[in-house]
């Protein structure tokens, strides 16, 4: 899950991602508008595009966590 | 018998046969055990349930298993009134639920019995999870007791007292360079490329129902009927959603009156996505970086944040984050009022009653429950500082001298 702080909304970070990365992104879930943005995505391709991707997509400050449960911490 | 029929998505609806499967395939939204009650409510009394053995498995018709459980001695804890801390807090009626008490002295006890269960059921031979410590800790301790091998990964920097808590049933300790969310996305990788049963993965919709039974428990020891308010803490949310899910059930399986029970979610002022959402009246929780002393409810992105706050709202309840200065201070009222000695998630549920209390949101007539969930001494360097001993010589002079005054 992808969540934009609102300085991001407007960027097209999940476009960029796919094109400079050979990541294949396919959105399941969303909810974005003018202040706040989350999306689900799968993304699809080797694990070093991905890690790599996730990594550019963090460096530009979006939030990243994976979607397959929290962590229970504790 | 179980009397779990499907998965079913929360927010789409499908459904999915019985398997090790969290989410939905469709839209990714998390799944949950959907029950045939029907055929359920046909089997439970309240005379079974009284009947039934001093444990939380005195409620498997009402949990997802088939097989004999995986069983350390968990649930079943104390309910106990507290009147020294309900005189301070001006409250009459307040009581403690002390989960402290668990075989691995946490309630993830709780959740793990029945995520092993299913595991064994499933035909894993290992079990895993991402944990910062209690739920490490349980999880290699059932593990032992199930015969299975476990991996359990934490970030590196964790409490010593929590690694030995954990090291000791002699799982395969990982310790990951890096932060929580680090550890989550590594667990996240493993979960896809080997067959394990992981905990809070691939097992989280039947480990989520092991919290049911905090509800359950209160409600019977309370002679069957759930109390006025809630007070309990939230990390992912999930065990606030479930403790209102078990009274829930238990009233539709007309085993107590309709609920009428106030929710208060307590959480960390230095990790509360969820408090900030009920605050500013929005059912959205932005996630934030963790920054407290309270790592055992430090998540920064609560996978049921929305369905916690979903609880507190419709419960006619709320929600309160407290300082870590503050949560010391209810650490050390609890074990000084009552002689139970918590950890930092347990002084936020003090804290956060206080407060509470303190601006007549709670009413002091009113029946309390506030939710202990983990015992104190795995994190007992954060009140380190209570430790403040009169140091005398062996005679009972120098007894005299340091004491005689104030004897």
């Amino acid at each position: 899950m992808f969540t934009f702080p609102q300085e991001l909304i407007r960027e097209p970070i999940i476009y960029t991602l796919s094109h400079q990365f050979k990541v294949v992104t396919n959105i399941r879930r969303a909810d974005v508008s003018e202040d706040k943005g989350w999306v689900v995505l799968e993304l699809e391709g080797e694990d070093k595009e991905i890690e790599q991707g996730i990594a550019w997509v963090t460096s530009k400050g979006v939030r990243v966590d994976p979607v397959i449960g929290d962590i229970v911490e504790g | 018998m179980s009397y779990a029929r499907a998965l079913r998505c929360r927010k789409c609806g499908r459904e999915y046969p019985v398997q090790p499967l969290s989410l939905c395939d469709f839209c990714l939204s998390p799944l949950d055990v959907s029950y045939d009650y029907k055929a359920m409510a046909r089997v439970l009394s309240r005379e079974k349930l009284a009947g039934g053995p001093l444990s939380m498995w005195r409620y498997r018709d009402m949990l997802p298993v088939e097989g004999k459980e995986v069983d350390i001695g968990t649930g079943f804890t104390p309910l106990v009134k507290a009147d020294n801390l309900g005189r301070e807090l001006g409250l009459d009626q307040l009581y403690i639920k002390n989960d402290c008490l668990n075989p691995t002295y946490s309630f993830k006890d709780r959740v793990v019995s029945v995520a092993v269960t299913k595991a064994q059921e499933f035909g894993f031979d290992t079990v895993a999870c991402a944990s910062t410590g209690n739920l490490a800790a349980s999880v290699a301790a059932h593990a032992t007791k199930a015969n299975m091998k476990a991996y359990v990964f934490v970030p590196s920097g964790i409490e010593l007292g929590k690694l030995v808590g954990t090291a000791i049933y002699n799982p395969v300790l990982v310790t990951v360079d890096g932060s929580y969310d680090d550890v989550n996305r590594l667990c996240a990788g493993l979960a896809q490329r080997y067959n394990w049963g992981f905990i809070n993965i691939n097992l989280r919709p039947y480990y989520a129902e092991g919290s049911k039974t905090l509800g359950y428990e209160t409600a019977e020891q309370l002679g069957w009927r759930a109390p006025d308010c809630v007070v309990a803490p939230a990390a992912s949310g999930l065990l606030f959603t479930r403790i209102w899910k078990g009274l829930d059930e238990l009233s539709m399986l007309g085993l107590i009156e309709p609920v009428n029970t106030h929710m208060y979610l307590t959480q960390a002022a230095g990790s509360s996505p969820i408090v900030n959402a009920f605050q500013a009246g929005t059912l959205h929780v932005h996630p934030v970086e963790p920054d407290t002393i309270a790592k055992s409810i430090a998540i920064g992105n609560p996978a049921d944040g929305y369905y916690a706050l979903r609880v507190a709202r419709q419960s006619g309840g709320g929600a309160c984050a407290v300082t870590d200065e503050e949560l010391i201070a209810g650490m050390k009222l609890l074990a000084q009022t009552e002689g139970i000695f918590a950890e930092a998630a347990g002084g936020v549920v003090v804290a956060g009653l206080k407060r509470l209390a303190a601006s007549g949101v709670i009413k002091r007539n009113e029946l309390t429950v506030a939710f202990i969930t983990g015992a104190g001494p795995k994190t007992q360097e954060i009140v380190s500082d209570i430790v403040q001993p009169f140091t005398v010589q062996p005679s009972l002079e120098s007894f005299e001298e340091v004491l005689g005054t104030r004897v």
